[in-house]
């Protein structure tokens, strides 16, 4: 670990850097004011391998690390954090509950196609009346006698990547007799409505929709994992897709970092370039210190879980720091462009209008504070 | 059907480079990556081994100090091996130099059916090694091959023009070399990367392969100064009013072009 990451992930890096300055950075301005959710891109990055990395060959996946799926998430999260997002929803919301949880014929059937990115699946935790309290959910599954299906009735909010042009399965956690369990809801099923996208601030070409669920049928074979094991399912997958969003708080930070510098050193005011303030240089400084240490934590805590050492609070560290560093970084470096900060042809704006969601999905700030001064061992 | 591509590893073109002041020569000791120019002619040396159904794609390159990052690179896309020729002997050498050694390292592995190079490289620009790797091999070689189709031991090959393209036929073995954008240089995956750690990769000495003398001893050149090259002048601008066109015209007429 220490500090390097390996050759081999670096030179990951470079291709997935390169892949991302050519096939997404030029598109990404366009996409986010136009709301465009681009499904050759999504297509372009399954054939690059970014959705199977973590997954085993025998479902197509590279078998590679968790800390191989940070560096993609990371770099592509540079350029364009709706894209990133897709990634690590699609990675680690969709296809990373099926993986762990799955039973073989629904691993056969659902991974194959989001390990080439051809099919995308979502995570369907929060509720109108239940994000941060996901324990508390309304929706409801019980077992019809008569067709052998289970009938799922109930609401979710804000589910990323849930109403693509392939989108195939959301995964729904509902109260069942047994508890909270998961079930796999195929795209498509009566019963099932994907509502109109959300106007959101930021995360504009990201997929987010509310859907509904009305006397939604499925087979009893679409149930995931052990019922009532749903609420311990869901904190295992939320540990790991919080190193991930670490990992795209990091980018942002680092293109909001590298803008700035670029920026101070070439604009200049009362005779010289505004570098020269301190009060711009030394904001930089203290920020270059911050992207370290997000790097730090990020990494650490995906190669804890690469080691199979316990991560859970590494994880949430990461996130609760990560994130708030990309939050500090787009406000530190909208003011270093001034005015041009503010208008829409500066990337920095969109990165503002993005970071602020690091802070509240997969687990609020809140959320991740209280993990962590639960596993210091403070009664909550 | 095998294929040797000779690939050039080159100082990244994304950062400033500089010149070694004692030489008159670019510094290379720092990191160096695939030169984009010969991402091309292993692309197209993998896709021409997957339509020929079998066989495999080598590497061979000149190098300072070990390096390999671009090699794992093109050994990443595809490639099944590479030899790499590092020796500090070499520092200085011209391309008839560079061109006697990667014919040697084509030979050490046994020749292919077809050598492929880049029409030149991104940071030399000489543009000749490859057609006098053919000729000390003996090869017939094809220049700006922007096309390429094996039919048995024909090689049929669409020759980049300046009005368009000639159809020219070779035997097998041969060489080419191929020009910039021809086809889509595959993004390695990280399978690819992977598995390109332990493939095989042989660094080898000029002595080695029995090429001496080599560098600044070898070379019938020298580099007696080096300058900036001229900037570019502005373009002229004519700003529109109304009557432009016959600005244009008469400017045109100037050039003697209409
Ligand atoms: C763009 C976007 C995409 C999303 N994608 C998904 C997805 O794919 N799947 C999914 O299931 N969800 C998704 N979410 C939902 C997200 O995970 C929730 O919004 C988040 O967990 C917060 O839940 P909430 O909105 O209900 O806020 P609430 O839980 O109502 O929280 C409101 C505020 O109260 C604070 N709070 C709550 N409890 C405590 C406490 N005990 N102590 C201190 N403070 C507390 C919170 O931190 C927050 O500041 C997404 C959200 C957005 C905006």
């Amino acid at each position: 670990m220490l500090g390097e990451l390996s050759e081999e992930h670096e030179a990951f890096r470079a291709v997935v850097r390169d892949f991302a300055a050519s096939e997404i950075e030029p598109h990404a301005a366009a996409w986010d004011r136009d709301h465009h959710f681009p499904v050759d891109t999504v297509l372009a990055m399954g054939d690059l391998g970014l959705f199977g990395l973590i997954f085993p060959e025998e479902y197509g996946g590279a078998g590679a690390d968790f800390t191989s799926l940070c560096v993609a998430i990371e770099e592509i999260g540079r350029v364009d954090q709706s894209m990133g997002i897709t990634l690590s929803a699609g990675v680690g919301l969709g296809a990373n509950p099926i993986h762990h949880f799955g039973s073989d014929e629904q691993k056969q059937r659902w991974l194959p196609e989001m390990i080439t990115g051809r099919a995308l699946g979502a995570f369907g935790l929060t509720e109108p009346d239940g994000g941060s309290d996901a324990g508390a959910t309304k929706t409801k599954a019980r077992l019809d006698e008569t067709t052998g299906k289970w009938v799922i009735d109930g609401n979710k909010s804000f589910i990323t990547n849930s109403g693509t042009a392939i989108t195939s399965v959301i995964t729904v956690t509902a109260r069942t007799d047994s508890g909270i369990s998961c079930f796999l809801v195929p795209s498509g099923t009566p019963g099932l409505t994907v509502e109109p996208a959300y106007h959101k601030l930021g995360w504009h070409a990201s997929d987010t929709h509310g859907l509904s669920l009305n006397d939604c049928r499925i087979d009893t074979d679409q149930l995931l994992g052990t019922p009532g094991d749903g609420f311990r399912n869901f904190l295992q997958i939320l540990d790991d897709g919080r190193i991930a969003i670490s990992a795209l708080a990091l980018g942002c930070a680092r293109a909001c970092l590298d803008a700035a510098v670029d920026y101070a050193n070439e604009r200049t005011a009362f005779g010289s370039t505004i570098s020269r303030y301190q009060g711009v240089s030394f904001q930089l400084a203290d920020l270059a210190v911050a992207v370290e240490n997000a790097r730090n934590l990020t990494y650490k805590a995906a190669w804890l879980k690469d080691n199979g050492r316990p991560f859970k609070q590494a994880a949430a560290m990461a996130k609760l720091y990560s994130t708030e560093t990309a939050v500090d970084a787009t406000r530190i470096a909208t003011q270093i462009f001034g005015g041009a900060g503010f208008i829409e042809e500066t990337p920095i704006v969109r990165f503002y209008r993005d970071a602020k969601v690091l802070e509240i999905g997969e687990g609020t700030s809140e959320i991740q504070r209280m993990v962590i001064a639960r596993c210091l061992g403070l009664a909550l | 059907m095998n294929v040797i591509v000779c690939v050039k590893q080159i100082p990244d073109p994304a950062l400033p480079g500089a010149l070694d002041s004692s030489s008159n020569t670019l510094k290379r000791d720092g990191k160096l990556i695939l030169d984009e120019s010969d991402s091309y002619g292993v692309e197209m040396a993998l896709q021409l081994v997957t339509a020929a159904g079998g066989g495999e794609v080598s590497l061979v390159s000149m190098a300072p100090n070990g390096e390999v990052s671009g090699l794992r690179t093109a050994l990443a896309m595809g490639a099944a091996k590479a030899i790499l020729v590092s020796d500090p002997a070499l520092k200085g050498s011209d391309a008839l130099t560079t061109a006697k050694v990667l014919a040697a390292a084509v030979q050490r592995l046994g020749g292919a059916d077809l050598i492929i190079g880049a029409t030149e490289s991104s940071d030399g620009y000489t543009g000749t090694v490859p057609e006098q790797i053919a000729e000390i091999l003996g090869l017939p070689s094809v220049t700006f091959a922007k096309k390429v189709t094996i039919d048995g031991s024909t090689m049929h090959i669409e020759r980049q023009t300046e009005q368009g393209y000639d159809e020219v036929t070779s035997p097998l073995p041969a060489l080419i070399s191929v020009t910039a954008g021809v086809v889509e240089p595959r993004y390695p995956s990280f399978k690819g990367i992977m598995a390109a750690k332990s493939k095989p990769l042989e660094t080898v000495t000029a002595a080695d392969l029995g090429i001496t003398p080599v560098g600044w001893d070898g070379a019938g050149q020298t580099i007696v100064n080096v300058s900036q090259a001229e900037a570019r002048k502005a373009g002229e601008v004519i700003e529109d009013d109304g009557e432009t066109f016959t600005k244009v015209v008469s400017y045109l007429e100037n050039l003697k072009l209409i």
